[in-house]
């Protein structure tokens, strides 16, 4: 098959693409979580005015595309005054956009631990800061790891788009590819084979961290998309 | 005479047009085990969470020792240190193990060095039997372990009374023997107890009071001799007579 | 530019990003549940073939997928960017949708399937009579997130060239220079378009309740 030695021929700079795309990946991942976390406990824990922000916050960055979130920080903010180079605002969109679905995977699982173990942390003097601490966020964050696993790899196929930003991730390497060949079909049906293999892994490594972070006897069935 | 520990004037609790209890009165002195009983859902636990503060009351004062708990401005976490705390569902924290269960509070409320903490909880385990079951997760231990070492969990923050809601109606008939044998020595040995409890058998033997509520309010509080054998009111009578009936007989078998 | 034009420009897409949705969805749809059912149903065969469908589709980004079904079929039936897009789109939407009904089918069925053969319906018969109006009911929140995501998805198609919301919102910001109005614009839309959708199948979803009485 064509696309097989376009692979070869290009293998160096899918290679390189391939990197980029996986620390977008990352960085999308951990800022996502941050923000998420927090986004997360403010709609459990905190006084309704800041509840209702981190609903509002939710709902716009998971009801909008991210295409237009990347294009809105790329091309809108310098008209603000704010110019982030692409990489930058490739990281921010895909940060802010993550953070709102990472939120809502913690939240429920937070929710599913909650009050009855609040009262257990409570009860032996425990505040409630450190409850949340010590007692639910080591169950919440176990809990929801399968239902969350979904993030990642929904991530991963996302960073596909801030190619058309310019960032030179897989994609671009791609589109790159099909422009000195003339072959666009062998050229994405090559990176498609690369994807897959990256979602393969990641997949895998997702499993196995969720075997090593099980609490003994503690199963709580989630489903998992 | 012992000098009162707990002492309660004119609770009230309501929720929303619902008034669960009203104006109740209660003294526990130390080294009492008072252990209260009546009908599902007349408040017993409700008044049981109020008097370590996870539950706010609406009306009336709540003294720990000499200090008024329910004034504005108490410290409650440092209040909820003194009074412990045993629920019927165990309410262990399910990523710890049974040892490290019964040290969080220690390293972290009462900030104790890991090696002193580590072998206060061991000891506590020890004293309800299960100190073998140290590396256990709280999914790999019966329901009567569990409980067990949820009193043990109470205990290590040596309280000056422990609080016990329902501790056994959520265990098979066969393990609830175990966590009842563990209540009674720490009664023996001088704990000042609120119970809560179906257990008849328990109120008989153990019980310095028995207070029987019902409808929120309190109708009738003495020595188990004085409620079994000569209650001032029909209702109390009714009430233990059945409830012995069901709880008590088996529990003559175990 | 006048305001009033400039949304009105923008909004005009919103006439390409509903065409494609409505055609990526249905089709998504119908492709999806019938796979499901035979992914369920249909042997062990059947099965394996449906989840390598499903993995290989659903392991792709989108875009990527979007890139080589538009060439092929641009190339082979000589289809507009609009059709082709809809077209990839639907057949990336058949794969999540066949493990949305497939996970319902399998909640609903085992001990449902066995009431139904043992009253003496068919096969076919229970499917129809018992599982599906069953699974219809559970199917619904996972299936309104979907649709919320295909008609996001639907702005990839601005990478092929339709002048759908978010091509629009690009042209009329290079003309007016107002890139920051023009994407905002573009978000609110797509926004309200999300908001309807989820709001509409919502009620859907109380409508056909199952009551439950405490």
């Amino acid at each position: 098959m064509e696309w097989l030695q376009l692979l070869q021929r290009f293998f160096s700079d899918f290679v390189r693409g391939a990197g980029i795309t996986l620390e977008l990946t990352a960085v999308g991942l951990t800022l996502g979580f941050v923000l998420g976390l927090l986004l997360a406990l403010a709609k459990v824990y905190a006084p309704r005015l800041l509840r209702g922000a981190a609903t509002a916050y939710i709902e716009v960055f998971r009801g909008t595309p991210l295409l237009v979130q990347l294009f809105l920080i790329y091309y809108g903010l310098p008209s603000l005054g704010i110019t982030l180079s692409q990489t930058l605002s490739a990281y921010l969109a895909l940060g802010l956009n993550s953070a709102a679905y990472q939120a809502e995977y913690l939240r429920g699982a937070i929710q599913a631990i909650g009050p009855s173990q609040m009262m257990a942390g409570r009860s032996i003097g425990l505040s409630r800061w450190q409850t949340i601490r010590h007692v639910i966020l080591p169950q919440a964050l176990r809990l929801a790891l399968p239902s969350w696993s979904n993030e990642p790899i929904s991530l991963l196929k996302t960073t596909a788009v801030v190619f058309l930003i310019a960032v030179q991730d897989l994609m671009a390497k791609a589109k790159r590819a099909a422009t000195i060949t003339y072959n666009p079909i062998a050229s994405y049906l090559a990176v498609a084979a690369v994807y897959l293999l990256m979602v393969f892994v990641l997949n895998a490594l997702l499993k196995w961290l969720e075997r090593k972070t099980k609490i003994p006897g503690f199963d709580i069935d989630v489903k998992r998309v | 005479m012992s000098k009162p520990i707990l002492t309660v004037k004119q609770l009230t609790k309501r929720y929303g047009s619902n008034t669960i209890f009203e104006n109740i009165d209660l003294t526990v002195n130390e080294g009492d085990t008072i252990v209260i009983i009546g009908p599902s859902g007349t408040g017993k636990s409700t008044l049981l969470r109020c008097l370590n503060l996870l539950t706010k009351p609406d009306g009336g004062q709540i003294w720990l020792d000499d200090l008024e708990i329910t004034a504005k401005g108490t410290d409650e976490d440092r209040v909820r240190q003194y009074i412990g705390m045993v629920f019927q569902n165990f309410l262990l924290f399910n990523h710890l193990t049974a040892l490290e269960n019964v040290k969080l509070g220690l390293v972290r409320v009462k900030h104790m060095p890991e090696k002193e903490a580590e072998a206060k909880a061991l000891a506590e385990l020890t004293r309800v039997g299960l100190a073998d079951r140290a590396g256990h997760y709280p999914g790999q231990l019966s329901g009567g372990q569990q409980q067990r070492v949820g009193i043990a969990r109470a205990l290590a923050m040596d309280p000056r009374v422990m609080l016990f809601d329902e501790p056994t109606s959520a265990l098979d008939p066969e393990l609830i023997g175990e966590v009842l044998e563990v209540m009674r020595k720490l009664a023996l040995d001088g704990m000042t107890m609120v119970v809560v409890t179906h257990e008849m058998g328990f109120a008989r033997e153990v019980a310095d009071r028995i207070v029987f509520m019902e409808k929120g309010s309190i109708v009738e509080e003495g020595s188990p001799d004085a409620l079994f054998y000569h209650p001032k009111y029909e209702r109390t009578r009714e009430f233990l007579w059945k409830i012995t009936e069901l709880y008590g007989k088996k529990e003559a078998q175990a | 530019m006048d305001f009033g034009r400039f949304i009105q420009y923008i909004a005009s897409g919103t006439a390409f990003t509903l065409g494609v949705t409505l055609i990526a969805l249905p089709s998504g749809l119908l492709i999806g549940l019938v796979l499901a059912f035979v992914a369920v149903y249909g042997g062990k065969l059947a099965g394996k073939i449906m989840d390598v469908y499903s993995t290989v589709l659903r392991g792709i980004p989108p875009i990527v997928l979007l890139f080589i079904l538009y060439f092929v079929m641009s190339g082979a039936v000589n289809l507009s960017p609009f059709w082709a897009g809809s077209i990839s789109l639907g057949i990336i939407s058949s794969a999540y949708q066949l493990e949305i009904f497939r996970g319902a089918i399998l909640s609903v069925s085992g001990e449902q399937m066995m009431a139904a053969r043992a009253v003496g319906l068919s096969k076919m018969q229970a499917i129809r009579y018992v599982v599906l109006p069953q699974m219809i009911r559970l199917v619904i929140p996972s299936w309104s997130n979907e649709a919320a995501i295909v008609i996001k998805d639907s702005s990839l198609v601005y990478a092929i060239g339709v002048p759908e919301i978010l091509r629009r919102a690009q042209l009329i910001s290079a003309s007016t220079q107002q890139p920051f109005l023009a994407y905002i614009t573009a978000a609110l839309i797509y926004f309200t378009l999300v908001f309807i959708t989820n709001r509409v199948l919502g009620r859907v979803e109380r409508k056909l309740s199952i009551p439950v009485n405490p």
